[in-house]
């Protein structure tokens, strides 16, 4: 079997992905980028909505501009991209990683690893809702690449499940097309993605959102005929009696996304409710020379720091190829009252870093806190459907001997 | 007159209130930064949105450009503008920053293209054929 020697290996070519794989031959090593598809870019081709790269190109940008934007990036460095190929497995023990690509399989023998695999779509046959083996049920990022990249639209008449940011904006994109957008079903209280997107998605193209309602049939022989949608009560189970039969060809679900790290969770300490490795500062997973950035790690809201993660893993994956000894992450965060998505859940206490929390619920006023002490209020509402970010730069009140550190968000008057 | 309004110019979504008095003077408060009071402003006088999509092309790669519009255009304008660009016939190549539309409906906006198409290769075979 064919084998090359790298300095880093990125696995997944994304936005992380490239803005590691960027990164790490800025720092003068040997960098290879794998990507399976037979372009880079990830899922940024088809998201043709604007809102990306207001903090990390100071502009307002589509996401095929920030892909193009990354290319250019790219461009000027000795990365070697490696398309079509795929990766089979990581080897922690001997520090290989096994890749198949036409050309058959091949061996990288790695001085660091930054893995970039993203996140695959949950599909709605996870939601267990009968009848679902109908044609013209789509998961939204499947609709999304249909419209955007094949010009196909999925059907004539459609109902949205789930009101996660892709499904709101995929609700305004199948309206623009024409497509007859009946409304989006939610079965929380609340919309799972962010306010702007609800209003510039649903309210300005007068498209219904219906919270806490689901889907609880699916009709049609071969292709989809209609849906049994009803309300919900508070543990999500469908109120007998408001049932209502609501006639569509198609379904687009989008119920979640799950960070995809099937090539090191067997062996690299994972966060469950992350859904991905726990890591430090520098994006370190618990095997050292194993770096992991953006939403294979936890779901973002924003390529933005998507980017900037990557660039973090690259630059350290880099520095530790190259033989360094990066610091040990000795402190550790505990999950404190309303502390849901966290990142990074270990720090080496060594320079300022920027955290990420997605709060549990609904915050009218809140403050973070630190082993009780307060570092940060918020006089804006808190929503789960968008993570705080902030500096952490605390260092002064830690106490050597006690390394768990409590971190909270706790609702104030 | 008060009204809540959530900023969609950028991804933060503050929720601002805007107080019109009788005077039509505006208080506007709950915004982080000026471009949000901005926001505001328009959406109690003339809202305005970027409108994104795709436009058909020939001869390209793939068969659809994504482009946008490269400043605000007036809300009420947004199904005028979408029926427009559908009838839009533009071939390949395209440069994403291309300019596609001078000045769309009279708004002095331009629609530009955000991706890259490349011509699509033809083989021999299919010219001859
Ligand atoms: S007010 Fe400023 S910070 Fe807030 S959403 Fe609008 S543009 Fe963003």
């Amino acid at each position: 079997m064919k084998r090359e020697k790298v300095d880093v290996l990125v696995i997944g070519g994304g936005a992380a992905g490239m803005a590691a794989a960027v990164q790490a031959a800025n720092e003068g090593v040997k960098t290879v980028l794998i990507e399976r598809e037979k372009k880079t870019g990830g899922v940024l081709n088809q998201c043709i909505h604007n809102g990306f790269g207001l903090h990390v190109y100071r502009k307002e940008l589509t996401g095929p501009e920030f892909m193009e934007e990354l290319w250019k990036e790219l461009a000027e460095t000795d990365v070697l991209v490696q398309s079509n190929e795929t990766i089979l497995q990581v080897l922690p023990k001997e520090k290989e990683v096994i890749a198949q690509s036409s050309e058959g399989m091949k061996i990288y023998e790695v001085g660091s690893l930054v893995l970039t695999t993203g996140a695959r779509e949950r599909p709605l046959n996870s939601l267990m809702i009968p009848g679902t083996r109908v044609s013209g049920v789509f998961t939204a990022g499947v609709a999304q690449k249909m419209v955007n990249i094949y010009n196909r639209l999925p059907g004539k008449r459609v109902l949205i499940i789930g009101s996660g940011d892709i499904g709101l904006i995929m609700a305004r994109r199948l309206k623009i097309e024409g497509m007859d957008v009946v409304g989006v079903v939610e079965i929380r209280p609340e919309p799972g993605g962010l306010m702007r997107n609800v209003v510039q998605c649903l309210e300005d193209f007068d498209i219904p959102l219906l919270l806490s309602h689901t889907v609880t049939e699916i009709h049609g022989r071969e292709r989809l005929e209609g849906v049994t949608i009803a309300r919900v009560d508070e543990s999500f189970n469908p109120i007998q009696g408001t049932e209502k039969f609501i006639p569509v060809d198609t379904l687009v679900a989008s119920v979640g996304l799950i960070p995809q790290n099937e090539l090191i969770e067997d062996f690299v300490e994972m966060d469950y409710i992350n859904r991905g490795p726990v890591v430090d500062e520098f994006m370190r997973t618990s095997v050292d020379w194993i770096f992991a950035a953006g939403n294979n790690v936890a779901i973002h809201d924003l390529v933005d720091f998507v980017y900037e993660e990557g660039k973090i893993a690259g630059k350290y994956a880099a520095k530790v190829a190259k033989g360094e000894k990066l610091p040990e992450a000795v402190y550790r965060f505990n999950r404190g009252k309303n502390v849901g998505v966290m990142l990074p859940q270990k720090f080496t206490a060594t320079q300022p870093f920027r955290m990420y929390i997605r709060p549990k619920k609904t915050l009218e006023k809140a403050e973070l806190r630190i082993s009780k002490e307060s570092i940060r209020k918020y006089t804006w509402k808190l929503r789960p459907s968008q993570m705080i970010d902030f500096i952490f730069r605390e260092f002064e009140s830690l106490e050597p001997e006690n390394r768990v550190i409590e971190i909270e968000v706790i609702e104030i008057e | 007159m008060s009204k809540r309004i959530v900023c969609v110019a950028c991804p933060i979504g503050c929720e601002i209130d805007v107080q019109v008095a009788e005077n039509g003077e505006l208080k506007i408060s709950g915004n982080r930064c000026k471009r949000g009071y901005e926001y505001a402003k328009d959406e109690v006088t003339d809202p305005k949105r970027v409108l994104t999509m795709s436009v058909k092309v020939e001869d390209g790669e793939i068969e659809l450009v994504s482009v946008k519009t490269d400043g605000v255009i007036p809300k009420k304008l947004i199904p005028q503008a979408i029926e427009f660009l559908k009838t839009l016939k533009i071939s390949a190549p395209v440069n994403a920053g291309d300019v596609l539309v001078e000045d769309l409906l009279g708004t002095g906006v331009k629609v530009v293209a955000t991706r890259t198409v490349p011509k699509r290769y033809h083989s021999k075979l299919e010219i001859q054929a």
